[in-house]
């Protein structure tokens, strides 16, 4: 008893400080992300879709527009691998470029209206003197019918748009938003009803007794737990908008008629679906494809942004 | 199957009833499809086809348009002409004797007051009615007795064939129709779905815009008529679905107007269950030519009017080299196959007002260049021709339309041969179409170089029709821009002979005028560029007989006489 | 709660008269003329006759009140008539298509059993599909039923009906002649042979629209289930030993439905905007395929009163949905 050997210290505690570096937050999750095997497959192969879409028309002979009557309707050869369509115009080249105004469109779209619905929405939820009007003003856009709303918009912004931003790149804003602002609604409402529910929760309760701003409180605590339905949103409004596209050329509202994006491809094959399947094949597993690789980088970013899943 | 549709047309003239085979109603069942639903079964208060083609197979016009153009009459005893007394010398009247016996399908007696009736519905300034233009120039119907009805114009007319004669003038009933004067037309639903009429069918159901339910007409003058005893008249869908169901499924035994690239049908077709019929009228899709500046840069009211001539397309070398770098044989070949045949002239139809005009069926892409080299269009450095330093370069808009998607492109390819830029456009019918003088897109503003569309004339007679393109009828902002005259085009020349055309009424002569105009606008002027002309394609089930396509009038104009083929 | 319920529905009340105006002037602000369809050999001068027939020559202040009136008193008075035959609404003019020239609310009536039997059927069907999914796929994440969930929920949800629609025509009733491709709509359901006739009429358009609304509810319910399975109050269920049934049925789901409450509570009114593709691609022709062709035809009434009747439906069902949140979530207070 007297004799005791002296105390060792505690081994942790002889530790001469932190090996490693501190790491942030943000590098938590990139290491999570990076382990997620379906996020990882799914941003190689979104990659490899842009990356052709954007740099394949460089290195590709044939012109999305160019007509070749005498070689109409061919199915996939060496020299057209994806055949060719009713006009004798090379698929491959026009998947390409269809590509490129369909993920530009898609993408934008899906982002401005993801943006817009869960800024509303957390606004909304939080804020309860917010939440009247703001509600009020998602029914008024809920109930607005689609289609004339969108021919006004073009009426009075189309010419305007293209006057002061060229054609292009007006046709391209006026799309993009017309989709946007069309499409937001859903979101805000179930960012909303997240929000209702999480800001009565206990870490809520928590943060705010230690005297978090608003701000923080919803950059730090809200939004990263309505991740996930925002995730779900993004992927499913990214399918929504590269078809809801289609429609508007269909309208008159989009880009030219001989401008291919994949709804349009979609849609023009249809009409051929028995004769030339192939045709189909392609902007729709394009479409897919899209969807998909963006819904499990969605996952993986979902799991890689909740602590308790994290390191496991 | 021949020898049996000989027996039926014998019938059919003799008015015989072969109690073997010809029963009414013996034939069951038949079914239709149409793919624009009709909204309504009185064509005085919608002028669309479709609601006139379903109409007619309730209610009767005095006489009607056969397969070839010629009048027949229905139920009328026979078409009043000069020669027979009908129409007065001075062409300022015409009586009509009507067939004795004829009876309405509640089995009240049909009169010549009915007819008048007709004819004071239409009228009646408040009534909205859409075949007003049929009884243009009508000074008074009178009554002469119960089987004869006289039509006053208040000039000489030259075709006084406007007023009951064809589908878009049936007889209505004046029992039914009496509380629907004027404003009282819009709320009268009843008369409107299930009008009384003395066709070979009568409606038992209609739903707007979805599905007409018809049976055998119990009072039709013919006992042996019609052969089947009720009839569904589906509408919606598209094209595509309406031809895959009678071609390719059988599920349904007619459908109309199956606007679908050539191939598409072809496919359809070889299922076998089916065949597709075509057959030519007046329709001509053409390119029109704007004759002012619609650049968005001049002020709103003076942009694409006579105040501004275009600064490119008044040149008319180039409107002559842009028609010639086109190929129409390919424009057909690519989107209407059997139901396009190339054309040069607006009026292409009937054989004695259509020109002979055949100069512009050959592309020469090498001509189209040389031509524009003279006006002084040089090829710039991307390739696109310039002149003072302005580049040859076009908007060009059409309806969206598949097949019209493609003229477009096909076009565009072409003019880029020539040097010239081409941006296109393809703005929705429902706007494109609409007269909406708040819309910059709609055809009559023509806010655009050239445009595309199809048009074509009601009857046999193309008067109406050339005179739209005399220079009052231009569209502008003091017209609200309503008018016909697409392209603002103006000739002094052109107006006066309108006028003659008015005044003449030998048919040779009125050919010759006719055909007269017809070049002013097309090859002597490249005003108007024709490219096709669009024929009708339907399609029948191999089971259906009887059915003969009708471009001058309704498809269904004789569906009396349609009958089930037996296996 | 309850004050709160009474509090929305009045309110709701000039939301709704706000909406109806909204909708008005953007209708007449719309390009588009209701002529568009009549054939281009009718003369201007005749289309011009044809418009004031209609009244449009009226100043849209004084359209927008007759609608107005119309609608909110001549047409609940013709209602209260045919329910106890009455004559009230006698005499009065009630809403008035464009292009029928007939009352609206008769051909909104007509079309209602195509739109429940298809479009609603579908949403039920859907939803009872998709719950389920999105709950074991949440549950057993990344295993092989979670991945071919995924799969082919997505893969359904980005290719758009107007291609699905068309691709299973061609199988089923072309290829295979199961089926019927075009819906008769005159069907009427009386014995057993009808019945069957009308499922088999029924069976394609109504997994089509299943498809999208399967795809898009499972994936709500598999991130909100995921969501909440690593909560502590489930570690803590568990712990005391409740079955695993309870703890994901109960408490898991329970805590995991106000994003799908709100999902489904927003789609409810549009099975009354119809479904325009399938519709038309099947010849359903219903409220969806009214409302497309009324567009197309420029008939503002009609129009203007489906998009109102939708405009209610919206209002109301995300008025259940806030007070749903407060059943799920006890915590939610409004008050």
């Amino acid at each position: 008893m007297t004799d005791a050997p002296d105390p060792k210290p505690i081994a942790a505690l002889a530790d001469k400080g932190p090996t490693a570096p501190p790491r942030s937050q943000w590098r938590d999750v990139w290491d999570q992300f990076k382990t997620h095997r379906g996020a990882l497959a799914g941003g190689i192969v979104l990659l490899f879709i842009i990356v052709t879409v954007f740099v394949g028309p460089y290195l590709w002979p044939y012109d999305a527009t160019f007509i070749d009557i005498r070689a109409r309707n061919q199915g996939p050869s060496l020299t057209h691998p994806f055949g060719t369509d009713q006009l004798g115009r090379d698929m491959l080249a026009r998947m390409m470029a269809g590509g490129q105004t369909s993920i530009a469109v898609g993408l934008t779209a899906m982002l401005l209206a993801l943006g817009l619905g869960s800024l509303i929405g957390v606004l909304a939820g939080f804020f309860r003197r917010l939440d009247g009007p703001l509600m009020r003003l998602t029914d008024l856009f809920l109930s607005l019918p689609l289609l004339p709303l969108l021919l006004v918009m073009v009426l009075l912004f189309r010419e305007t748009l293209s006057g002061i931003l060229g054609p292009e790149t007006g046709i391209f804003i006026l799309i993009v938003v017309a989709i946007g602002v069309t499409s937001w609604m859903p979101t805000a409402r179930i960012v909303r009803g997240d929000v209702l529910a999480l800001k009565e929760r206990e870490f809520i309760l928590a943060a705010r007794s230690i005297g978090t701003t608003n701000y923080n409180l919803i950059t730090r605590h809200i939004l990263p737990n309505v991740m996930s339905p925002i995730m779900v949103s993004a992927t499913l409004g990214i399918a929504n908008a590269i078809i809801t596209e289609s429609a508007l050329s269909f309208l008159g509202l989009g880009f030219p008629p001989d401008f291919p994006t994949w709804g349009r491809l979609l849609n023009d094959a249809t009409q051929y679906l028995q004769d030339y399947p192939e045709r189909v094949f392609w902007p729709g597993l394009a479409i897919s494809l899209t969807v998909l690789s963006i819904n499990y980088m969605g996952d993986g970013l979902r799991d890689a942004l909740d602590p308790r899943i994290r390191g496991r | 199957m021949t020898l049996k549709s000989l027996l039926l047309g014998a019938t059919a003239v003799t008015g015989l009833a072969s109690a073997a085979w010809a029963e009414r109603g013996a034939d069951g069942h038949v079914n239709l499809i149409y793919w624009q639903a009709p909204s309504i079964m009185n064509p005085y208060l919608s002028g669309g086809t479709k609601e006139v083609e379903a109409a007619s197979l309730v209610i009767e016009p005095l006489g009607r348009y056969n397969t070839k153009g010629e009048m027949v009459p229905y139920l009328a005893e026979e078409i009043p002409t000069v020669g027979n007394g009908g129409v007065s010398e001075d062409l300022k009247s015409i009586t009509w004797k009507i067939r004795p016996g004829i009876v309405w399908s509640d089995g009240t007696a049909f009169t010549a007051n009915d007819v008048k009736f007709t004819a004071e519905y239409c009228m009646h300034p408040e009534g909205g009615c859409a075949q007003l233009a049929k009884y243009e120039g009508v000074a008074s119907v009178e009554v002469i007795d119960d089987l004869t009805v006289k039509v006053n114009f208040t000039d000489a007319q030259p075709n006084p064939y406007g007023p009951f004669m064809g589908g878009q003038a049936p007889i209505i009933q004046a029992a039914q129709f009496a509380d629907c004067l004027g404003a009282k037309a819009q709320e009268c639903t009843d008369a409107n779905f299930n009008p009384i009429g003395t066709g070979p069918f009568k409606v038992d159901e209609f739903r707007p815009n979805d599905v007409i339910s018809l049976s055998a007409n119990p009072n039709y003058r013919d006992p042996a008529k019609p052969r089947f005893a009720t009839m569904t008249f589906k509408g919606g869908g598209d094209a595509t679905a309406a031809g895959r169901a009678v071609l390719e499924t059988g599920e349904f035994d007619y459908a109309w107007n199956l606007q679908l690239a050539p191939d598409v049908i072809a496919n359809m077709a070889a299922a076998g269950k089916g065949v597709a019929m075509s057959a030519f009228g007046t329709l001509v899709e053409r390119i029109e030519m704007n004759m002012t500046d619609p650049s968005p840069d001049l002020p709103e009211g003076e942009r694409a009017t006579a105040k501004h001539p275009h600064p490119i397309l008044t040149d008319m070398r180039v409107r002559k080299a842009l028609s010639m770098a086109i190929d129409r044989n390919l424009l057909v070949e690519i989107g209407y196959g059997q139901a396009g045949r190339p054309t040069c002239n607006l009026v292409p139809a009937p054989a004695a007002f259509a020109s002979d005009n055949t100069e512009c069926l050959t592309q020469d892409i090498e001509g189209a260049k040389a031509l524009l080299e003279e006006a002084g269009w040089t090829v710039g450095a991307d390739g696109i021709r310039e002149k003072d330093g302005k580049k040859l370069s076009l908007t060009y808009q059409t309806s969206t339309n598949a097949v019209r998607q493609d003229f477009q492109a096909l076009i565009k390819q072409w003019w880029s041969e020539i040097g010239v830029e081409t941006e296109l456009r393809n703005i929705s019918a429902s706007v494109f179409f609409g007269g909406d003088p708040g819309s910059p897109d709609t055809f009559q503003k023509f806010y655009s170089d050239v445009e595309m569309y199809a048009n074509n004339f009601d009857g046999t007679d193309p008067q109406s029709y050339l005179a739209s393109y005399t220079c009052n009828k231009a569209p502008r902002p003091e017209t609200q821009w309503q008018g016909e005259n697409i392209n603002r085009f103006c000739d002094p020349a052109y107006d006066e002979l309108v006028k003659e055309l008015g005044r003449t009424a030998e048919l040779e002569k009125r050919g010759e005028i006719a055909k007269k105009l017809n070049d002013m606008l097309t090859k002597d002027s490249y005003t108007i560029v024709p490219l096709v002309d669009r024929g009708r394609v339907s399609a029948r089930s191999n089971t259906l007989g009887g059915v003969e396509l009708n471009t001058w009038d309704t498809e269904l104009w004789n569906a009396a006489d349609w009958y089930r083929i037996k296996e | 709660m309850l004050t709160y319920t009474i509090r929305r529905l009045v309110l709701a009340i000039p939301t709704l008269l706000f909406i109806s105006l909204v909708i008005f002037l953007l209708l007449e602000l719309a390009p588009g003329d209701p002529m568009a369809q009549v054939p281009l050999t009718v003369p201007p001068e005749v289309k011009e006759k044809m418009r004031l027939a209609l009244g449009l020559g009226e100043p849209t202040h004084i359209r927008f009140l007759k609608w107005m009136w119309q609608f909110f008193v001549v047409e609940p008075m013709m209602f209260f008539d045919w329910l106890f035959g009455t004559a009230l609404a006698e005499g009065q003019q009630r809403v008035l298509s464009w292009q029928f020239r007939s009352p609206v609310m008769d051909v909104i009536v007509q079309r209602m059993p195509q739109t429940l039997w298809v479009v609603a059927m579908s949403y039920v069907v859907g939803i009872l599909i998709a719950l389920p999914i999105g709950i074991y796929s949440a549950y057993r994440q990344y295993s092989v039923f979670d991945q071919t969930g995924t799969f082919v929920t997505m893969v359904g949800y980005s290719v758009p009906p107007f291609f699905s629609g068309v691709l299973v025509i061609v199988i089923f009733s072309v290829q295979l002649g199961w089926l019927p491709s075009i819906y008769d709509t005159t069907l009427v359901v009386v014995d057993w042979a009808t019945f069957k006739q009308q499922l088999m009429q029924m069976v394609m358009p109504v997994m089509v629209l299943a498809l999208q609304t399967t795809a898009q509810i499972s994936r709500f319910m598999r991130a909100s289930m995921l969501d909440n399975l690593n909560q502590d109050y489930v570690r803590t269920a568990r712990a005391k030993g409740l079955s695993e049934w309870s703890v994901i049925m109960v408490h898991v789901l329970r805590n995991s439905m106000i994003p799908v409450v709100t999902v489904i509570a927003l789609g409810v009114p549009s099975i009354f905007g119809g479904a325009i593709i399938t519709e038309q691609i099947f010849k359903v022709n219903g409220l969806g395929q009214l409302l497309i062709t009324a567009i197309e035809a420029n008939d503002l009434p009609m129009v203007q009163t489906v998009t109102f009747i939708i405009a209610v439906l919206i209002v109301f069902f995300n008025i259940v949905a806030d007070v749903l949140y407060g059943v799920l979530d006890p915590r939610i207070r409004y008050d």
